[in-house]
C-alpha cells in the first residue's frame, strides 16, 4: 500500500515561498515523476513527502493516515538520492542491510531479504566490496538494494541517474521500470529530464517554480499541454511558437507547432524556409528553418536519410489538427 | 615527474633542503649521542673521560625514571583521552546552527594561541589557588574544603592545563571533518531509520577516524615534550609526581649539571618517540588506506 495525498502543502525558506500551496494525490502503486527545469523545487517536495523537511503549511497523508509530523523512518517510505548517500566504509552488505539492523529485523530474515535484492540487482558478486570500488551503475543499484529491502510503501528517487553516462542511463532507466511492474510499489521520481519522464511515467507532474502547471498521463501532457510552459517543456526536440498575425489568423495569442506534425517537402507548401543547421538522428532528421512569411527560425522533423543541405529552400506545411493554440496569459485554448 | 629528466632535475632541486635539514639534525643528534657517552659533569670541569653506558646504567635505573615514564604516559594518554572526547563534543555543538557562529568559533580557538607558560601561570595564580583562585572562591562559597590542586591532584590539574590549551586544536581539525560529511548519507541514515546514536556511531565516528588519527598523531608528538606548564607550575613535584621524561631529563642536565647524564635521558626520549611514532604512523597507514 502505498498512496500518498498532500493537501494545501507549502514550503517557505526564510522569506522565499519555494512552493506555493498544493495538492497532490499519489495513487498506489503509481509511477509517479515530478518533473521540471532546475531550482523549480522537486527535490525539495520529495523531500517534504520524505518527512526530511518540516512543510510550513498543509498536511501530508500516507495510506490514510496523517503523516505530517511523523518522522522520516516511521513513514515506511525509501529514498534513492542523487549522489546515492551510500555509507563509504561498510561493504555493499552492510550497506544494504543497514536498515535491517536498524529495524533490528530477525538474522535469518534479513540473509533472505538481501540475497533476493542482491539477485534481483545482480550484485551477488559485489557483496563484500566497498562503494568505492563499484561503478556508477553498480552504486546505483546498491542504493536501490538498500531501499528495497525496506519492503517501502513507496520509493523516493531523486534524479537518481543523472550521474550516470548516457548509455548506463538508458540501461538503468528499464531496469527501474521493470522494478516498478515487479513490484508494483508506488513510485515517486523526480528528474529534470522529459525523456526520463515520457519514457517512465504512468503520470507527470509538471513542476515550475513551485507551482503544479499540469497533472497527466505522457500521452496527456504531449496531446493536449495545459499552458505554453508544458508545451515547451514535453516533447524533444521544443514545439515551436509562432505569435504575431499568424497566430491571429488562429484566433490566439501563440500557436505551437511540434517538429514532427511539420511536413517537410521540396515542391510546395504553406511557408518557404532557408535550411540552416540540420541533426542527423540516423532515424530522423531535424532542421532548422528559417521561415520567410513568419521571420523566424522553427525546427521540423524529416526522414531519416533527407538531401537536404544548408542553404536548400524548402517548403512547410503545418498539420493543423496536430496545432495548439494558447492565449495571451499562455494558457490553452481548447 | 614521469621522465628521467625530470626527476632529475627534482632531485636536484630538493637537495638543498636535504642537506640543510639533514645538517641541522645530525648535528645536534651525534653531538647528543657523543656526550651521552662521556663522563660530562660541569661542576666537576676537567676531563671528560669515556664511560661507556654508565650514563644510561644510571639513567635508567634511578628510580625517579620509572616514575617519570609513567607521568609522561599518564599526561600524554589522558590528554589524548581528554582532547579527542572532548573535541568530538564541541564539534558536533560547534556544527549547530546557531547565533553568532563565526565569533563563538574563533573564541573556541583561542586558548590554542596562548603561550603555554602564560596558561600555566594563570591556571596556577587564578583558578587553581586554593585561596585567591575561583575554584578556591565557588568551593568556599559552597561551604566546601577547597582543592589545593597541585599538592592533592597535581597530575591531574598539569593533564586539565594542557588538555585546555589543546582541545581548541582537537574541535577544529575534527569540525571540518565533520563539515566535509555528505548530509545526503546521514539523511539516507535517517531514513533507514538510524536514531541519532546510530547515526553518530555508524555514519559520523567512521567519518571522523582518519581525522581522529591525525590529531592523536600530531597531538602525542607535541604532548610527549610538555615542559614549560611542568616548570611554570609544579616543577615536577610533589616528589616526583609530575615529573614526565622532558621534565627529567631537564633536572639532569640543568639543575644536576650533568651534561652526559642529560644526554643520555635525551637519546632514550627520541628512541621512546620513534618507537611511538613508527606505531602510530603504522596505525594512520591503515586508517589512511580505507
Ligand atoms: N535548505 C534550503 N534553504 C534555502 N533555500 C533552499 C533550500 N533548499 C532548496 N532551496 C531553494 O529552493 C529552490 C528549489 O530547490 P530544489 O527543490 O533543490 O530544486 P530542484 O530539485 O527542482 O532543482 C531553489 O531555489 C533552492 O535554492
Ligand atoms: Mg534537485
Amino acid at each position: 500500500m502505498g498512496r500518498i495525498q498532500l493537501s494545501q502543502v507549502s514550503k517557505v525558506f526564510g522569506d522565499v515561498e519555494v512552493i506555493p500551496p498544493l495538492d497532490l494525490d499519489i495513487e498506489d502503486g503509481e509511477f509517479m515523476v515530478f518533473v521540471g527545469p532546475s531550482g523549480c523545487g522537486k527535490s525539495t517536495l520529495l523531500r517534504l513527502i520524505a518527512g526530511l523537511e518540516d512543510v510550513t503549511t498543509g498536511s501530508i497523508v500516507i495510506d490514510g493516515s496523517d503523516a505530517t509530523t511523523v518522522p522520516p523512518a516511521k513513514r515506511g517510505l525509501a529514498m534513492v538520492f542523487q549522489s546515492y548517500a551510500l555509507y563509504p566504509h561498510m561493504s555493499v552488505r552492510k550497506n544494504i542491510a543497514f536498515p535491517m539492523k536498524m529495524a533490528r529485523m530477525p538474522q535469518d530474515e534479513q540473509v533472505r531479504r538481501l540475497e533476493a535484492a542482491a539477485q534481483v540487482l545482480n550484485l551477488t558478486e559485489y557483496l563484500d566490496r566497498r562503494p568505492g570500488q563499484l561503478s556508477g551503475g553498480q552504486r546505483q543499484r546498491v542504493a536501490i538494494g538498500r531501499a528495497i529491502v525496506r519492503e517501502p510503501a513507496a520509493f523516493l528517487f531523486d534524479e537518481p541517474l543523472s550521474n550516470l553516462d548516457a548509455a548506463l542511463r538508458v540501461g538503468m532507466r528499464l531496469e527501474i521500470s521493470e522494478l516498478h511492474k515487479r513490484l508494483q510499489t508506488t513510485m515517486v521520481y523526480v528528474t529534470h529530464d522529459q525523456v526520463e519522464a515520457m519514457t517512465m511515467a504512468d503520470k507527470i507532474v509538471v513542476l515550475h517554480a513551485g507551482v503544479i502547471e499540469q497533472v497527466g498521463s505522457p500521452l496527456e501532457l504531449y496531446r493536449s499541454p495545459q499552458n505554453t510552459f508544458v508545451a515547451g517543456f514535453i516533447g524533444s526536440p521544443k514545439m515551436n511558437f509562432i505569435e504575431g498575425p499568424e497566430a491571429a489568423s488562429h484566433d490566439a495569442h501563440t500557436v505551437g507547432i511540434r517538429p514532427e506534425h511539420i511536413d517537410v517537402s521540396s515542391g510546395s507548401g504553406t511557408w518557404t524556409g532557408t535550411v540552416g543547421v540540420s541533426e542527423h538522428l540516423g532515424s530522423d532528421t531535424f532542421f532548422h528553418v528559417t521561415v520567410d512569411e513568419l521571420s523566424q527560425l522553427l525546427t521540423v522533423r524529416a526522414g531519416g536519410e533527407v538531401d537536404l543541405h544548408y542553404g536548400d529552400t524548402i517548403h512547410l506545411t503545418p498539420n493543423l489538427d496536430h496545432l495548439h493554440r494558447f492565449d495571451e496569459r499562455g494558457l490553452r485554448i481548447s | 615527474m614521469a621522465t628521467k629528466a625530470s626527476r632529475t632535475a627534482a632531485r636536484m632541486m630538493i637537495s638543498p633542503a636535504v642537506v640543510l635539514l639533514l645538517g641541522w639534525m645530525l648535528v645536534p643528534l651525534s653531538l647528543t649521542i657523543y656526550f651521552s657517552f662521556l663522563r660530562y659533569n660541569l661542576i666537576t670541569p676537567g676531563t671528560n673521560p669515556f664511560v661507556g653506558w654508565e650514563n644510561y646504567y644510571w639513567f635508567l635505573t634511578d628510580p625517579s625514571f620509572k616514575a617519570a615514564m609513567i607521568n609522561t604516559l599518564v599526561l600524554v594518554g589522558g590528554v589524548l583521552l581528554i582532547t579527542v572526547v572532548g573535541g568530538i563534543l564541541m564539534a558536533l555543538l560547534l556544527d549547530q546552527p546557531m547565533w553568532g557562529q563565526g565569533i563563538i568559533r574563533i573564541m573556541v580557538i583561542a586558548p590554542f594561541f596562548v603561550m603555554p607558560t602564560v596558561s600555566g601561570l594563570i591556571w596556577k595564580n587564578m583558578f587553581m589557588n586554593p585561596v585567591n583562585g575561583i575554584f578556591g572562591h565557588i568551593a568556599q562559597g559552597l561551604g566546601v574544603e577547597p582543592i589545593s590542586f597541585f599538592s592533592q591532584i597535581p597530575l591531574l590539574s598539569i593533564i586539565f592545563i594542557v588538555s585546555w590549551q589543546w582541545l581548541p586544536f582537537a574541535t577544529l581539525i575534527l569540525l571540518t571533518a565533520l563539515q566535509s560529511l555528505d548530509q545526503e548519507q546521514l539523511e539516507a541514515a535517517e531514513m533507514d531509520g538510524a536514531s541519532w546514536i546510530s547515526r553518530f556511531f555508524y555514519i559520523m565516528l567512521p567519518h571522523l577516524a582518519r581525522s581522529i588519527t591525525v590529531v592523536i598523531l600530531i597531538q602525542t608528538i607535541f604532548l610527549l615534550s610538555i615542559f614549560a606548564e611542568i616548570l611554570v607550575t609544579t616543577n615536577g613535584g610533589p616528589g616526583t609526581s609530575t615529573t614526565n621524561l622532558t621534565y627529567l631529563i631537564y633536572v639532569a642536565s640543568l639543575l644536576q649539571f650533568d651534561v652526559g647524564m642529560g644526554s643520555a635521558g635525551g637519546v632514550i626520549a627520541i628512541i621512546l618517540a620513534n618507537i611511538v611514532a613508527i606505531f602510530l604512523m603504522r596505525m594512520i597507514g591503515k586508517n589512511l588506506d580505507a
